[in-house]
């Protein structure tokens, strides 16, 4: 087996030297009865070309976002990511390295770390970032529990437009840690009254921007309602790239600001792997859940980094820690940290204008098809479509004509009712031509 | 002890300070220094050409970005250059030995890589109409195959995101099940002392009350104890096996039929399954739930820290209970179940996360299963844990090991008995491995010992490279014991930095770059 680089000689000369004559004698405290002696019924090993081709053809009966025009988003977002950026994640030592635990020697993760912090930090607009979370719903649950770790109180207020899976995620979680979660009911035209919801009871408002329906939010009313009322403004986000174009969480009163990480420098993974972000106030830095890096200085005075405030952390102080999470999603955030390294800000905003561009064009075509409308009045690169009858049968028919044309609002939350809802997603990687094909496809399909 | 293949070098030191010149730069041959991307990079570069939209008139509303931004950009090269410089301050896999017990820091293959990168899975969207995803359902219906075949279990749920995610998803299938019959009143969780700061943290943050267990002398979990910790409001049992001392739980089926018994539900810590895999079937031992970490046992890789994968399996009793989505098998062929209370998942706890899961990481593990297969997969087992074994009985004389008495499995742990009257610490020896050209073994875990060093060689190193390796760590002993102690107290000496002192880091945090504030001009 070529991973396995023991002999069979090696295995006898070990054996001899630990003093027993078979491997079994290792297993000894597995009791008898339940030891298996047969090989699991599962195939034998196989060489790498077997291995790629099996593999190869499962990947082969799926439809990749680049073979067609794709306009796919809610939570998910398919970018342009560089070559550099692949490349540069499967350095081994990055790749096949652990959690800093040793800095010396993992002073490359923790530099970076370092790094992404800081740009998480400048994008969200807040004072403090930590080094990444597993994905935006549950970096949004984590906020949820901080703020009711800050505020003392238990109960959160979720807005009607987050994305119904996040609101999952965190109800989900709320209900087994026994707290309270109030959701309204979703306003796909935006402007849903939140503020008139918030009282003295609550301990956080989680509120999205761009919401699900792509409706950008004005966070500041919001913001001065949660904390006249003692509680705390936490934002989300599911589209980082929206934020090199609007005003970020942390210029509008943001307390706590949870988001997706994904569509900077990671690739669709039917879901996942993707990087959480987490940012907060400075005052707030221990409540904080996950990990963090931090500046500080080798025996001989030379600048190095650490991770730090790890006695928030589960391995420390078990069943008082902040969180029970002891990872974040490191290769992920490397991955962002060095897309966005790439772009800086000129490129980010580039970015942003050329999604917003896409976006708007495509509006326009569509909302010119007969039967169907554009909900939205702000949005960033996605917007909601209405059309006449289920849109999931229009998705389906779509798809039938070759054009993966968005997510019927309908698969996210099926009891709401809105089923003539469809989430379109429009980034630079669509073009012209591509949008062109939807507005044809849809006037046929409609 | 084989010395072959050692390097023939000499340590070139002096008094701790490297016998050549200090150089102007900070640099060191190829040990090369490099700055802050916000030191080196600036605001009006960009790596990426992205043509500017022509004009257009905008929908962003009142809602334009005015808040300042400081996000300095690199050209390609610079940043090559950049990642390229800090990747080599990394120890990885790849660079060497990577003992870290209870990590399982074993071989990260490439064709796993390779294959997650198909666009046919790095390239589709978890909402695109399922139609259109038929292989991907199907993949995560055969690691799901392999992953019940291989513990027995009746159900799995693959969506938690790493080891932690899928403990806090067992624990919610066991809290909704008692929920289900009536029972949740049970407001205890049992966990032994040598548990993974995870386990309390988990049952913790859903609100049990954590009551701890304490071992017996021989390193593992005794009946009687949990007998006596046992009672009505205990709703379950958390337990790591193997455990974290590195020892099989031996009376783990008693210990299972008294918490049924007891009306609580077993769940298992699946940290250290790589020692088990093909040896026993975990159902067998009366486990109702346990997480599986891909990127431990299915060697996806560890990335400096994530992204994991933490499906969990459970029992018939708690198989109800799994997560959405949840892939059902029907007469129609597959169907991803996405919402509570559908069909198939009427009895759902909820959703650990958005969308379905870590696909990246199914990829990578199925592609390990399948070039292992059945056979490799035992003998992998097998070769850790006869590695394990050969690193205690190769170290026995020179360092302390507890719990000698029984086989280890997958880990050999030591304590710092052995230290006594050197004045150094199991963190001077650390730190004196790395010198060696090591990444240290995990100390101070398990808590349960004082000092702990535990080491992990998994089945991923050869005999000679073992044996090197031990070769350092008996050279590091007998220099200890015979009080050489500046090779330790200043350890490590050459890394890319000496000792970091971590106490001032958590003083006064800083956490992000901050442009410095310009100086005054100094009088000439």
């Amino acid at each position: 087996m070529r991973y396995l680089p023991l002999t069979p000689d090696d295995r006898a000369e070990m054996l001899a030297r630990i003093g027993v004559p078979s491997v079994d004698n290792l297993f000894a405290d597995i009791p008898a009865a339940q030891r298996e002696h047969e090989l699991p019924r599962l195939p034998l090993h196989k060489s790498e070309l077997e291995v790629e081709r099996a593999l190869s053809r499962l990947a082969a009966k799926n439809v990749p976002a680049g073979a067609v025009p794709f306009f796919v988003g809610a939570g998910a977002y398919r970018h342009h990511v560089p070559a550099s950026v692949d490349h540069l994640i499967q350095r081994s030592e990055f790749l096949t390295s652990y959690t800093p635990y040793q800095p010396e020697i993992a002073q490359g993760t923790l530099q970076y770390l370092f790094e992404f912090q800081t740009q998480v930090a400048e994008l969200t607009g807040m004072e403090v970032a930590n080094a990444s979370m597993y994905d935006g719903s549950t970096a949004a649950a984590e906020a949820v529990l901080m703020a009711h770790r800050v505020t003392r109180r238990r109960k959160a207020l979720l807005a009607g437009n987050l994305h119904p899976h996040y609101r999952a995620t965190i109800e989900t979680v709320s209900r087994y840690a026994a707290d309270e979660v109030v959701a309204l009911a979703p306003v796909p035209t935006g402007g849903e009254d939140i503020i008139a919801a918030i009282d003295a009871g609550c301990s956080c408002v989680v509120v999205q921007s761009p919401d699900v329906f792509g409706n950008i939010v004005d966070l500041k009313p919001i913001a001065e309602a949660a904390h006249k009322a003692g509680a705390l403004l936490i934002a989300v986000f599911t589209e980082a790239v929206s934020l090199g174009l609007i005003e970020p969480p942390g210029a509008q009163g943001a307390d706590i600001v949870a988001g997706e990480g994904q569509s900077i420098g990671n690739a669709l993974n039917f879901g996942g792997p993707y990087v959480g972000l987490f940012a907060t106030r400075q005052k707030f830095v221990r409540q904080m859940p996950g990990r963090l890096a931090g500046e500080t200085v080798d025996a001989e005075g030379r600048r190095g980094f650490v991770l730090t405030l790890s006695t928030r952390e589960q391995h420390i102080r078990r069943e008082k820690a902040t969180s029970n999470i002891c990872t974040n999603s490191g290769l992920c955030a490397l991955a962002f940290t060095i897309h966005m390294s790439l772009l800086g800000q000129t490129g980010l905003i580039r970015l942003a204008r050329a999604n917003h561009a896409a976006a708007c064009d495509l509006a326009d075509r569509l909302a010119a098809v007969p039967g169907a409308s554009v909900l939205n009045d702000t949005f960033f690169n996605e917007f909601t479509l209405c059309v006449p009858g289920k849109a999931s049968d229009v998705v389906e028919k779509l798809a039938a004509k070759g054009i993966l044309g968005g997510v019927p609002y309908s698969r996210l939350a099926p009891k709401s009712g809105l089923d003539d809802l469809i989430l379109v997603a429009a980034t630079e990687t669509t073009t012209e031509d591509d949008r062109a094909a939807y507005a044809a496809a849809l006037k046929e399909v409609l | 002890m084989n010395r072959e293949g050692r390097g023939a070098t000499t340590p070139h030191i002096v008094g701790g300070v490297s016998a050549g010149p200090v150089t102007f730069t900070g640099n060191r041959g190829l040990d090369l220094e490099e700055g802050l991307i916000f030191e080196i990079g600036r605001t009006e570069v960009t790596g990426v050409d992205i043509a500017e939209p022509a004009p257009f008139k905008d929908r962003l509303g009142s809602h334009v970005r005015t808040a300042p931004l400081e996000l300095p950009g690199l050209s390609e090269p610079e940043a090559m250059r950049h990642y390229v410089r800090l990747s080599r301050m990394n120890y990885g896999i790849d660079s060497g030995l990577f003992p870290l017990g209870s990590c399982t820091m074993k071989h990260n293959p490439r064709l796993n890589e390779k294959m997650a990168r198909l666009p046919g899975f790095a390239d589709i969207h978890p909402l695109q109409p399922l139609s259109t995803v038929p292989g991907a359902l199907e993949l995560m219906a055969e690691l799901s195959r392999y992953l019940l075949e291989l513990t027995g279990m009746k159900a799995v749920a693959l969506t938690p995101k790493a080891g932690a995610h899928g403990e806090l998803c067992g624990m919610m299938a066991i809290k909704a099940a008692h929920e289900a019959q009536g029972n949740g009143d049970r407001h205890v969780v049992l966990v032994p002392e040598s548990a993974h700061g995870t386990n309390p943290a988990t049952a913790a943050l859903i609100g049990y009350e954590v009551r701890s267990i304490p071992a017996r002398a021989d390193g593992t979990v005794d009946p009687a104890a949990v007998k006596a910790a046992l009672g009505p409001e205990v709703a379950a049992l958390m337990l790591t096996n193997p455990n974290t001392c590195g020892l099989f739980e031996r009376d783990v089926v008693a210990i299972a039929e008294a918490v049924h018994e007891a009306g609580a539900y077993f769940y298992s810590d699946g940290a250290n399954f790589n020692a088990i895999l093909g040896k026993v079937r975990i159902a067998d031992l009366g486990v109702d739930a346990m997480h599986i970490n891909l990127h431990k046992t299915f060697s996806t890789p560890h990335g400096g820290g994530g992204p994991g994968a933490g499906p969990v399996v459970l029992s018939q009793a708690l198989a109800p209970f799994a997560p959405v989505p949840a892939l059902v098998a029907t007469a129609d062929g597959l169907v991803l179940v996405e919402d509570e209370g559908a069909a198939g998942a009427e009895q759902a706890l909820g959703r650990m996360s958005a969308f379905h899961g870590q696909m990246g990481m199914f990829v990578r593990a199925l592609s390990w299963m399948l070039s292992h297969g059945a056979d490799g997969m035992r003998q992998a087992s097998e070769d850790a844990v006869l590695s394990a074994n050969y690193v205690r009985a190769c170290l026995m004389d020179v360092m302390s090991a507890p719990f000698a008495e029984r086989p280890a499995m997958h880990e050999a742990l030591f304590d710092d008995t052995w230290l006594a009257g050197t004045g150094l610490s199991t963190l001077d020896v650390a730190k004196a491995l790395i010198d060696e050209g090591y990444h240290p073994m995990t100390v101070y875990f398990p808590l349960v010992v004082h000092g702990a060093m535990l080491i992990e060689p998994t089945e991923s190193e050869s005999k000679a490279s073992l044996d090197l390796f031990l070769g350092a760590l008996r050279d590091l002993a007998m220099a200890a014991k015979a009080g050489d102690k500046e090779r330790f107290l200043g350890a490590p000496h050459y890394a890319p930095r000496r000792r970091l002192d971590e106490t001032r880091a958590a003083r006064a945090p800083v956490l992000r770059w901050v442009r410095p504030e310009p100086l005054p001009n100094a009088a000439e």
